[in-house]
């Protein structure tokens, strides 16, 4: 067949109308049908998401409170909540701290946790790796409240597990070192994530890279930096961004010192739920959520530039 | 520079799998070594033993007069190219080439004057800020040479160098890297599954078949004198004729017909054994009717099948429910299903007893 070699028949497609509309509605259920199925998973986002982060937002603004009279007659305070939040040393408190539980918990402690139980277990094979990637995941699976509990019985001073074992009487830790205790079960409890991420990153580097370097002379170190750093630029970027903003936002600490003792370990998102709801400063706390968001939102235009930049 | 020698080595894969079994080998300073075998023979694993990426399990691996068996990969002064070349793609040419001087802490400038002067010799001046994505896979083939040679190793390794490449450029690189080990002079082993490549390339060449090397030799002398059977029907872009035969005297019976005993084998055969009877289809002369005088010691048949090789033909005969086959050159081929004749030539026909070539 002489025809099977030249090319399409161009005028025959622009003439058949339809020929175009499928290109861009590929299961041909139109535009209001297509609607009709998205819409009820729209309305949900809306509702549950939307309107709530707009509500915030608005909140903000308010000097809306939990009880009293201007929990019956918010007034419009505008940016009032903003500056006096800028202004309160327990804010600026909160923020430091929640900066330290990030940069400890997650970039260093879960990231550097996670990429070495990763490097060590590359090549391993058998029961050796199935029981460390097993207890590392049971550590991340478990629901918030069972660990929180686990963690308490642990660091507790009137009986405590790790007194138990260390010897060391009663020893507060979650009194002596807050920070120190949810940075520590933080990384323990969120390491799996990492750990899994660089597995699967891991096994993308190729063997002859490793093998040509080694060869070259290159010392562990130098692989790392030389060939598997390099190769899973995009995945140390990604986890980084996922994993901060994941921590920023956790409230599993408050599970564990309640952000005690005296604000010690109150980080954003503690703060937030106090003022709001124990408090009661409904409005104040909106604005501090706001700010939250921002931050959020500088950390992940932050970690998204520098994906980018990689490319 | 440096020979390399292999005592006994044996390489046992957790499982138990031998790929390499009580080999010894010594390749001599400044040759170009081939190691050709079907895929699983242990050809890789040779290869990567003498590079230190697998532990030997047992004997000894030598370069120069060193016993480099339980040194690391770094400190054995040989540089090897990869099958996918292991450029790394976040450096360009000059700082892929210059890696294993950064390595050994050689100053910037001075390792990237090397890297030019080598980069120059291959050709790739005009690309050293390219980033590997950025070449075509011959480039990127010399890259790879080039990062080799500017280590000035003791020995080279390359493990199937050419296999990633497009064919007709796989011939171009063929010749190339010949010219330029020939200059180089530095010790090259290579690994390849073809056996054409490892005719073409090397000066001498191991065939390996489970672990074990079955035949060491040049290529004329693998390609002419097969050891076994197994190289045998290896070797040779067509496989080579083994047909079983029994001795009748100075004849053998082959396929019903008696040919004459092979040169090689002359004198050697007792009356009545059962042997294997091999000729390569290039040495095996067809003719559409006897030639005169000779008409013994031709396999008389039908032809089957033709098939084109280009500047020949591969005529295949049925002879008696056997098949031979015979290297016709172009316009001579016959058609399929005329009567035929398959002479081969008594000083390149080989016999073969239990597998072993029958020789002198």
């Amino acid at each position: 067949m002489a025809q099977a070699t030249s090319p399409p028949d161009l005028t025959r497609e622009t003439a058949d109308p339809t020929a175009r509309r499928y290109s861009v509605d590929a299961a041909g259920l139109g535009r209001w049908r297509a609607g009709a199925f998205a819409a009820p998973a729209l309305l949900l986002i809306a509702i549950f998401l939307v309107f709530p982060a707009l509500w915030v937002l608005y909140l903000g603004l308010t000097d809306y409170r939990l009880t009293g009279a201007a929990a019956a007659d918010p007034k419009v305070v505008g940016f009032d909540n903003f500056l006096s939040a800028l202004g309160e040393p327990t804010f600026w408190n909160s923020t430091w701290l929640t900066v330290q539980f990030v940069l400890g918990s997650a970039v260093i402690g879960q990231v550097g946790l996670g990429f070495t139980i990763a490097w060590l277990l590359r090549d391993r094979r058998g029961p050796l790796k199935r029981i460390v990637e097993g207890l590392v995941i049971l550590a991340w699976i478990l629901p918030s409240a069972v660990v929180s509990f686990l963690w308490v019985a642990l660091l507790d001073a009137d009986g405590g597990t790790l007194n138990a074992l260390l010897g060391t009487g009663d020893y507060a830790w979650l009194l002596e070192h807050p920070m120190l205790s949810i940075i520590v079960f933080n990384t323990w409890r969120g390491t799996a994530f990492s750990m899994m991420l660089y597995g699967a990153a891991l096994g993308n580097v190729p063997p002859s890279h490793l093998e040509s370097a080694r060869l070259a002379g290159a010392s562990g170190w130098q692989q790392l930096r030389d060939v598997v750093f390099p190769h899973i630029k995009g995945h140390i970027l990604t986890n980084l961004l996922l994993i901060s903003l994941w921590t920023f936002n956790d409230f599993t600490p408050f599970m564990i010192t309640a952000g005690g003792p005296d604000g010690k370990s109150e980080v954003l998102a503690v703060h937030v739920y106090k003022v709001a709801l124990q408090s009661g400063q409904l409005g104040y706390g909106a604005a501090v959520s706001t700010v939250i968001l921002l931050i959020n939102l500088v950390v992940a235009v932050f970690y998204l530039r520098l994906l980018r930049s990689k490319k | 520079m440096a020979a390399i020698e292999l005592r006994r080595l044996t390489k046992v894969y957790p499982g138990g799998v031998k790929a390499l079994d009580a080999l010894d080998l010594v390749i001599p300073d400044g040759e170009f070594f081939a190691l050709l075998g079907p895929s699983g023979c242990g050809k890789t694993t040779l290869l990567r033993t003498i590079a230190g990426l697998e532990t030997a399990t047992g004997g000894a691996v030598v370069i120069g007069d060193r016993d480099v068996t339980s040194v690391q990969p770094g400190g054995r002064d040989i540089a090897m190219v990869f099958q996918d070349y292991a450029l790394f793609p976040h450096m360009d040419v000059t700082d892929n080439v210059a890696y294993p001087l950064r390595i050994k802490k050689v100053a910037k400038a001075e390792r990237h004057r090397r890297a030019g002067e080598v980069a120059a010799r291959l050709g790739l001046e005009h690309l050293m800020d390219r980033r590997p994505g950025q070449l075509s896979g011959g480039q990127q083939q010399r890259v790879a040479l080039a990062r080799v040679m500017a280590t000035q190793a003791q020995a080279f390794l390359f493990d199937e160098p050419l296999s990633n490449l497009d064919a007709r450029l796989r011939l171009e690189a063929r010749t190339f890297l010949k010219k330029l080990q020939r200059e180089l002079g530095v010790t090259t082993v290579f690994v390849t599954h073809d056996q054409a490549e490892a005719l073409a390339m090397a000066d001498r060449m191991a065939v390996m078949e489970a672990g074990v090397i079955r035949q060491i030799g040049t290529p004329a002398e693998v390609f002419q004198r097969p050891a076994n059977t197994f190289v045998a029907g290896f070797i040779g872009s067509t496989p080579m004729n083994l047909l079983d035969a029994v001795v009748r005297g100075d004849t053998l019976e082959v396929a019903g017909s008696a040919v004459p005993v092979p040169d090689s084998a002359a004198g050697l055969l007792a009356d009545g054994e059962k042997v294997v009877y091999g000729v390569r289809p290039e040495y095996n002369a067809y003719a559409p009717k006897p030639a005169e005088g000779s008409s013994e010691g031709a396999l008389a048949g039908k032809v089957v099948i033709v098939e084109n090789l280009g500047a020949s033909h591969l005529v295949t005969l049925d002879v008696n429910d056997v098949t031979v086959q015979a290297v016709v050159p172009e316009g001579s081929e016959p058609a399929v299903g005329d009567d035929g004749f398959a002479a081969p030539r008594r000083d390149r026909a080989l016999v073969y007893r239990d597998g072993e070539l029958v020789t002198r």
